[in-house]
């Protein structure tokens, strides 16, 4: 499977990487000893089962009506039993080795999640989702295939390799000799490929990357593409790009596919060399025909895992690169920690000041400068102003999302710099323009922000919310499974329940992302009376699109191009004629 | 598929060549066995060098074709793999607007990308492997056949219950990666929804809740992986196991027949140098079948694709002689089947050339749907449509779509500059495109980056704001200078002023071009020559603005809401 957007970074920091890895492991350290000696074990009796099958044959080669019978039967069982426990061995490392890969990546999964769960909303607001997503799917997914598969396959290779050249090493010194000139000519054939090959995977990966995004864009805009009849253009286009995926991944796969035969050249060439010097030694009697033909089966088992470490290679490299991106997420800045001396907000009264604030969300572009503001308690200021034009700036700094430059905002006196963003949090009740339900049931969803809420406290809040009626509507009430595909819930009545959530809520602080524009008129009607409900006796800020709506408005801010270009009441903003007068205007014209 | 059959000559090429390759691979311990065998004890050291010049020869050429065909292959899927891409996108294009939404754009998407690339890379693989084991597998059962054919018999008879353990394994395997495949969603939803609604979350405090949600799908996904996997990885095991067996087997009976004379050492030992070879041919296979399924699954989802029915127009008066330029007659539409009711019925209007047509009406009332069936992206179910007299179901496509400037809700940005996002690869004249960008409103802000109408749009223009976004999307509109221009609730995220000087700068500007305007706000459609009030797919009124003040009451209602109750007062 290739990664989502085809894109395979090569690994920066290997060794750090590698290092960070093994950190994972160590939790597991036991199992993963485990795993060694039990692994060590199995391919020890591996090795050992031809011996024995030869020594079986020994004893039966003395021809008609001479076999040994009793030594071919001792031997024969000693194999059976030889075959079996490898074979459990075989199927039981494996299974170590999946529960330590399924514990790491486990655990590498949580802390990813706990640090999502960390990270300042700016991380969230500058990334594509689909790009978090793959970090915690794809990448970890990599991770885990090369854990499971590699680290089994390193670990046999390994002994294999070491126990095979011992044996070899036992039989006759002289013929090693042979490798002498055929594993360094494989360990620079290796290295020779892996550089011309590299870059070509590179190409590869980034010309997939490029035809992925491409699709990914145009197939979105499919009816764009459509209304203004461009399908010929854009399948020429998508040819070229699929002409460039195509040819790069040939390219790299013609250098690439010559890999396997070559390694295997180098070993039917060591084949080679061995059956003639082997002859040779053997006609000056330095070797026996038998040692020459166990010499030719541990050649090969030598051999076998060399063929493989070129695949295993690559593997890791993918790996090493994907859990280079999860490392990359577990290294990003957290939200700044609560002071140390921090408490908790207790809120009196619900007044608002915000003195002298600067903020913008580049370091070097403020886009507020010098706001201030007094929201006496249970008063409504509201903002106003164009969609984009940055009316839910101000909630970002009320709910500390985002901290500005300069400047202080207190709640009854106190700075919400020095009070513990839970609580602070925990001060508002928010009902924001993009609904926001997740998967659970409409009980949970509701009473969301007050888990411990009883049903009558959860039916109360929706009756105050105008949905009493529809949830029991539903196929299982308030206990109907809300899912994304599922069943028919209407954006308005999404609104509606967001709202019973907030109503759930004791805050003395309100934030109101009005988002009538979008519902039709009986719900709007019903949404209407349900913010009156929820408004009352609080201090509300409410991001207003229709101005009717904030005439009554204690302050209103008005914001155009990320500014609050004026300040003030109703009356006062129409008398100044300026930007609010010709907005108010222009509504109504 | 059928997508290889012009290339079987070429296939058929690269196999005799890898065919080649294979066997000179297979003569190399053959050669070995024949120096040791028969020429070592002649002593004729001559022969050695020649025997083993010999090998060294099939080394050579077991290398030069086995090169040779895999970069055959590798072509071969490269070529299938081509046609396959530019088939798939060519159908995704053609596919009805309807078909598009059952199949889901992230569906294709995927389909187009990580499917084609799951065939290509088996395509090439199963080449390589899937002429070498087979042969290789083959050849070792048929030679152990040849040496002995009783001792293979006891081989043989491992074979089918081989053959039952594979099977039984790879059942319970699929289903249960099926689990695991639900798991892997169901762990990414959460991580979606809380991605998205990460405000909400922090607002109210509810990271440890979150946590311990996900820690439940981290834990389910872990564990159905480890049952999954552990069923599978007794393959491998098994298959060891049962051949090792049937080798001891070998020599056991072996013995007893060596006893009698029937069976001569040799040939045992011969045996197990081909069982190496049996056993791993075994697991290529075995590997072969795993590769297999998940390439079919992609190849089924693509072919899936491809096998959708082209949809046929409706019929339908062929032309009706009318002045108007869009006339809609008793349209009757439905998404699925009309049994369930129409989302828009008996739609009556006409709209003359240089008209302007206001839609209004809440949610789901049936107004992006009436538009929709203006460009024919679905068919009508009873009724007619007719642009300048003729019915836009005879129609052809391009001649049709080529009428309309079409500025949708949310529409396509593609990474590129601002002009090329106005101008969409049409090659328009650059004085069209300036005006329209005029006219939308859009030129202040583009004149006033530095780059002017060369700057950079994003994928997803998510450097541009709302407000930019929409005036962008009907300047575009407007560059090709319609017969008819749409406007679907595209000034939404335009502030009253700014949308009150687009639409009269577009009437100046373009006197000749019929607007349909659909629209939440009031004040956007009340100065149109007609106004269209949908109520749930029906017609509420038709009419001018005052007249409707005064006929409609939904329009009136609406009015006053929208107007706070002192539209006369204000106006």
């Amino acid at each position: 499977m290739p990664p989502r957007n085809g894109v395979i970074q090569k690994p920066r920091n290997t060794k750090g990487t590698l290092l960070r890895l093994g950190k994972y492991l160590l939790h597991s350290a036991p199992m993963l000893l485990l795993a060694l000696t039990l692994s060590i074990t199995g391919n020890m009796f591996q090795l050992i089962g031809p011996t024995l099958c030869g020594r079986a044959i020994d004893a039966l080669s003395g021809g008609k009506g001479l076999v040994d019978f009793a030594t071919v039967f001792r031997y024969a069982a000693m194999m059976v039993v030889f075959y079996v426990s490898s074979a459990l061995l075989a199927y039981i490392v494996p299974q170590i080795v999946l529960r330590i890969s399924q514990r790491t990546v486990r655990i590498m999964r949580a802390d990813l999640f706990s640090k999502l769960m960390r990270l300042p909303v700016k991380y969230f607001d500058t990334r594509q989702t689909g790009e978090i997503l793959s970090r915690i799917s794809y990448d970890i997914d990599t991770v885990n295939t090369s854990l499971s598969n590699d680290l089994v396959q390193i670990l046999t290779s390994i002994i294999t390799v070491v126990g095979a050249l011992s044996m070899m090493i036992k039989i006759s010194p002289l013929l090693v000799l042979v490798f002498v000139v055929t594993v360094p000519m494989s360990v620079l054939f290796t290295r020779f490929m892996t550089r011309r090959v590299r870059p070509l995977y590179h190409n590869r990966s980034k010309c997939l990357g490029d035809m992925n995004g491409f699709v990914e864009e145009y197939v979105s805009g499919q009816k764009t593409i459509r209304a203004y009849h461009r399908e010929k253009a854009v399948l020429h286009r998508f040819d070229e790009k699929n002409e460039n995926a195509v040819q790069s991944y040939y390219k790299a796969d013609y250098y690439a596919c010559a890999t396997g035969p070559s390694v295997n050249f180098i070993n039917n060439l060591s084949l080679t060399l061995i059956s003639i010097f082997g002859a040779l030694m053997y006609l000056s009697g330095k070797i026996s025909l038998g040692n020459i033909s166990s010499f030719v089966l541990y050649c090969r088992k030598f051999s076998g895992p060399i063929n493989e470490a070129a695949n295993i290679f690559s593997e890791l490299q993918s790996a090493l690169a994907a859990a280079e991106r999860v490392f990359e997420l577990l290294d990003e800045k957290e939200e700044a920690a609560d002071l140390p001396d921090a408490k908790p907000l207790e809120v009196q009264h619900g007044q608002v000041d915000i003195a002298h604030v600067d903020f913008g969300y580049d370091e070097g572009r403020l886009i507020l400068r010098d706001v201030n503001l007094v929201a006496a308690p249970g008063s409504m200021v509201a903002i106003v102003g164009p969609t984009g034009a940055g009316k839910t700036t101000l909630v970002n700094l009320l709910m500390r999302f985002y901290d500005p430059q300069s400047g202080d905002i207190a709640i009854d006196d106190k700075s919400i710099y020095g009070v513990t963003r839970t609580s602070l949090r925990g001060a508002f009740s928010m009902v924001l323009q993009d609904t926001w339900l997740f998967n659970g049931t409409v009980h949970d969803n509701i009473a969301y922000g007050n888990p411990g809420a009883t049903r009558e406290a959860v039916i109360a809040a929706a009756k105050a919310a105008h949905i009493h009626g529809m949830i029991q509507r539903l196929p299982h009430g308030y206990d109907t499974m809300i899912t994304e595909d599922g069943i028919n819930i209407s954006k308005g009545q999404k609104q509606l329940m967001t709202i019973a959530r907030a109503m759930l809520q004791p805050a003395r602080l309100l934030i109101l992302d009005e988002a009538t524009s979008n519902v039709d008129l009986q719900t709007e009607t019903l949404i209407q009376e349900a913010m009156r409900t929820l408004t009352r006796g609080k201090t509300c800020f409410v991001i207003a699109h229709r101005l009717s709506t904030i005439r009554n408005a204690d302050t209103i801010l008005v914001v155009n191009d990320g500014r609050i270009v004026e300040q003030g009441k109703h009356d006062e903003l129409m008398a100044m004629n300026g930007f609010y007068a010709s907005l108010y205007r222009a509504q109504f014209a | 598929m059928e997508y290889l059959r012009p290339l079987y000559g070429q296939m058929l090429i690269g196999f005799i060549i890898k065919l080649a390759g294979t066997i000179m691979d297979l003569a190399i311990p053959w050669i070995l066995a024949h120096m040791i065998d028969e020429v070592v004890p002649t002593g004729n050291k001559t022969a050695i060098f020649i025997w083993g010049a010999g090998m060294a020869c099939c080394a050579v050429i077991a290398l030069l074709g086995n090169v040779i065909a895999n970069r055959k292959a590798s072509a071969i899927s490269r070529d299938a793999t081509r046609r396959i891409r530019h088939d798939l996108y060519e159908k995704i294009e053609r596919l009805s607007t309807r078909q598009l939404d059952a199949l889901t754009v992230p569906s294709l998407i995927s389909r187009l990308t990580s499917d084609t690339y799951n065939v290509n890379q088996t395509l090439g693989r199963m080449q390589r492997l899937g002429v070498r084991a087979p042969i290789l597998l083959m050849g070792g059962v048929v030679v152990t056949m040849l040496l002995d054919i009783r001792l293979s018999l006891a081989l043989l008879a491992t074979l089918p219950l081989l053959a039952l353990g594979i099977m039984l394994i790879s059942r319970r395997g699929i289903s249960l990666y099926t689990g695991v495949q639900e798991n892997v969603d169901r762990m990414v939803r959460t991580v979606r929804d809380d991605v998205i609604g990460i405000r909400v979350i922090r607002a109210l405090s509810k990271r440890d809740y979150e946590c311990a949600r996900f820690s439940k799908d981290n834990e389910n996904l872990s564990r159905s992986q480890i049952r999954a996997n552990t069923v599978m990885a007794a393959t491998n095991p098994m298959m060891q196991l049962l051949l090792n067996l049937g080798l001891t087997a070998v020599v056991v009976c072996g013995a007893y027949w060596v006893n009698k004379g029937v069976t001569k050492p040799g040939s045992i030992i011969a045996f197990l140098t081909y069982f190496t070879i049996i056993l791993n041919a075994m697991m290529s296979v075995n590997k072969m079948f795993v590769m297999l399924s998940q390439a079919t699954a992609s190849a089924n989802r693509i072919a899936e694709v491809l096998a959708q029915p082209e949809e046929e127009a409706a019929g339908g008066a062929k032309r009706m002689e009318a002045r108007a330029c869009v006339v809609f007659d008793d349209v009757c539409f439905s998404y699925a089947q009309p049994a369930h009711g129409y989302v828009l019925e008996d739609i009556s209007f006409a709209v003359g050339k240089g008209e302007t047509l206001g839609v209004i009406g809440a949610t789901g009332s049936g107004k992006t749907t009436l538009i929709q069936l203006l460009q024919r992206f679905y068919p009508v179910d009873a009724g007619a449509i007719y642009i300048d007299g003729e019915n836009i179901a005879c129609m052809e496509e391009e001649k049709l779509h080529s009428l309309f400037g079409v500025a949708f809700q949310s529409d396509a940005f593609f990474s590129g500059t601002i002009y090329e996002n106005i101008d969409l690869g049409r090659g328009l004249p650059k004085e069209d495109i300036e005006r329209a960008a005029r006219c939308a409103q859009a030129e202040e802000f583009i004149l006033a980056t530095e780059e002017g109408y060369e700057h950079p749009v994003h994928a997803k223009a998510a450097n541009l704001s709302g407000g930019q976004k929409q005036r962008l999307l009907i300047a575009r509109a407007l560059a090709g200078n319609p017969e008819i221009l749409i406007l679907d609730d595209s000034s939404s995220a335009l502030d009253y002023r700014t949308d009150a000087a687009m639409r009269s700068a577009i009437r100046k500007e373009y006197p000749n071009t019929t607007i349909i305007m659909v629209a939440q706000r009031v004040s956007s459609v009340r100065s149109a020559d007609q106004i269209l009030v949908l109520d749930e797919g029906r017609a509420a009124g038709t009419g001018t603005h005052e007249e409707l003040m005064l006929t409609c009451p939904l329009y009136a209602q609406i009015s006053d809401i929208q107007m706070g109750g002192d539209d006369h007062a204000a106006a």
